[in-house]
């Protein structure tokens, strides 16, 4: 039933084959038939969706204006918080917490009348790249499941990717939305930062962290963002700017269109079999018309150390909130205020949040503040200004997402730092604010191959229009793994 | 020759709220030390007179009118608060 478009999918609703209902049994049918081996949700919201689904079909039977999603059934990850529905970040210390507001995003979705199958498993408040640092459990790659889905929106990623939602939402704030796309073959895309609201979304790292949309194609991720795009007064960060109509984008029309490919992204580092598949890939948008020429990012190999820097010390602003007293986990054998706070925090929080924390606060600390953080302040300034002059000349830059297809479980978790680089390809993104898509083009040792479609700010319709262009002429979107 | 000590790991530690055992510690002193060695490459590029970016998109200050609206109740509010007592939170004691 996934399978199909959502505009086939609307006209069996209208035309009596197929009910809400049905729909969401379909999810979750699903959801019993692989879950045991993908695990991608940490909170099923089975009775609320069969008494949404139930609404939905007797509003099919009259004619009230439906919404642009109708019907469809979303995953969402778990550091967007939902009203009645248990919101964990993938942490102990939001293990119980029940939010009393939906966030932005969420409202909008009811808004097209989606219908919530559940909460997506994560790395622990957004940190990490594989979904090993969940503090519940590890989410598995469908392609093959002794190794990782990806992250930080693993759970996203591979619920789609199996089939158990039609689409998802994921957050990006160095790659979590697109890496783990990557690795799990599915489209997924980080919008321009400020397109859509952040209110409601757990922060991580304010001024990088975005929601973007996971789907099996780059027309339900255009939906998708259509749906969730705009202003918000709720958002301070929130770009007043018009919201195009991204269905119209999608025409398939690449002639003409001036590429742009780093030579850092394709360089050392890059897995043979990924530079492969993103050089044919290229090869393909030459035979339709587009045009690209090797360019250089000089600034590429800072971007890692930066975006540490960056996020983890406004993570460590962010994270203060966590003490124990409004929400979440609090240690109860604490003599005094301040023990109960490190007592509540060191038991709720996970290692690599605790690293991120320390770093962050470390680099914010008396004495270090200009060496550090500013310092990377700085060179996120050239970072962006090195994707300011190439957009001069080029319509996209064109790369992979990742240097790597998705690794084993177990193989980089040891090491922060190996893990870290993993994500060279997608932090600069971030770091400029500019939006990025990644689409399957291909299978490397039977793993998928993310290739990352970058564009200017706010100019989501043409990453789409490129990104759909390359999907149609190709059949990568239509490969499935078996579970 | 080490940038980060045990001593200022510690330091560190009490600033963000965490507590550690001497093992836990010795290891965060390695790793840190590993990052911030790794994030010294940017000191390799002279950034002088480059301006820190804080923003990447054009931002201003957004203000609304001062009207009341209604907010969350007082049994919303304490909902997930981990003690209470009378509407209120209730934390372990602040002053000796």
């Amino acid at each position: 039933m996934f399978e199909k478009s959502i505009g086939e999918i609307h006209s069996l609703l209208q035309n009596k084959q197929l009910s809400v209902s049905e729909l969401v049994q379909a999810s979750y049918d699903r959801i019993s038939h692989v879950e045991e081996k993908v695990k991608a949700f940490v909170t099923l919201n089975e009775e609320g969706a069969k008494e949404t689904a139930r609404k939905l079909d007797e509003k099919l039977g009259t004619d009230a204006a439906r919404g642009l999603l109708f019907g469809l059934p979303v995953g969402v990850k778990d550091n967007i918080v939902t009203k009645g529905l248990r919101t964990t970040c993938s942490s102990k210390i939001l293990e119980n917490y029940d939010p009393v507001h939906n966030a932005t995003v969420v409202e909008r979705l009811r808004n097209a009348e989606t219908v919530t199958i559940g909460k997506l498993n994560m790395d622990e408040f957004a940190m990490g790249s594989s979904n090993e640092n969940s503090g519940f459990f590890k989410t598995r790659n469908p392609w093959n499941t002794e190794h990782v889905p990806g992250g930080s929106s693993g759970g996203s990623a591979a619920s789609v990717a199996a089939g158990e939602v039609f689409f998802s939402l994921g957050s990006d704030t160095g790659g979590s939305v697109r890496q783990p796309a990557a690795f799990c073959g599915v489209v997924g895309l980080k919008p321009t930062y400020g397109l859509v609201s952040r209110y409601g979304l757990v922060a991580f790292a304010s001024s990088l962290d975005q929601i973007g949309p996971i789907s099996k194609t780059v027309e339900d991720n255009a939906f998708l963002l259509q749906s969730i795009a705009g202003h918000d007064n709720l958002d301070s960060t929130s770009a007043n700017v018009d919201i195009p109509d991204y269905l119209s984008q999608l025409t398939g029309d690449v002639k003409g269109l001036k590429i742009a490919v780093p030579k850092e992204y394709i360089g050392e580092g890059v897995e043979e079999g990924v530079r492969e598949k993103v050089m044919e890939a290229l090869k393909q948008l030459e035979k339709l018309g587009a045009t690209w020429e090797e360019v250089s990012l000089p600034h590429s190999k800072y971007a890692v150390a930066t975006y540490y820097l960056l996020a983890s010390s406004e993570a460590s602003a962010n994270l203060a909130r966590f003490d124990g007293v409004r929400y979440g986990y609090r240690a109860d054998d604490a003599e005094n205020l301040i023990e109960m706070y490190k007592k509540s925090r060191s038991e709720g929080f996970g290692d690599e949040v605790k690293r991120r924390i320390m770093l962050g606060t470390f680099a914010l600390s008396s004495g270090y503040y200009d060496a550090y953080y500013k310092k990377a302040q700085q060179v996120r300034t050239l970072i962006k200004q090195d994707f300011d002059k190439v957009f001069e000349d080029y319509d996209v830059v064109i790369g992979p997402t990742a240097p790597t297809t998705a690794f084993k479980i177990g193989e980089k978790i040891d090491d922060p730092l190996t893990m870290y680089v993993n994500d060279i390809l997608t932090i600069p993104i971030n770091l400029a604010g500019v939006p990025a898509i990644s689409v399957p083009c291909g299978l490397s040792n039977g793993l998928p191959v993310g290739l990352q479609i970058i564009g200017k700010h706010f100019d989501e319709g043409k990453v789409f229009r490129v990104a759909h262009a390359f999907e149609q002429a190709t059949d990568h979107h239509k490969a499935r793994p078996e579970l | 020759m080490a940038r980060i000590t045990k001593e200022q790991v510690k330091h560190v530690a009490h600033l963000a709220r965490l507590s550690f055992n001497e093992d836990e510690i010795e290891t965060f002193t390695e790793q840190l030390d590993n990052i911030i060695s790794f994030a010294e490459q940017l000191n390799e590029l002279d950034t002088t007179g480059v301006e820190p970016t804080t923003h990447v998109i054009d931002v201003k200050n957004v203000l609304r009118e001062d009207e009341t609206w209604e907010s969350l109740s007082r049994e919303e509010t304490l909902k997930n608060a981990p003690d209470q007592e009378n509407g209120q939170v209730k934390v372990p004691s602040i002053i000796e």
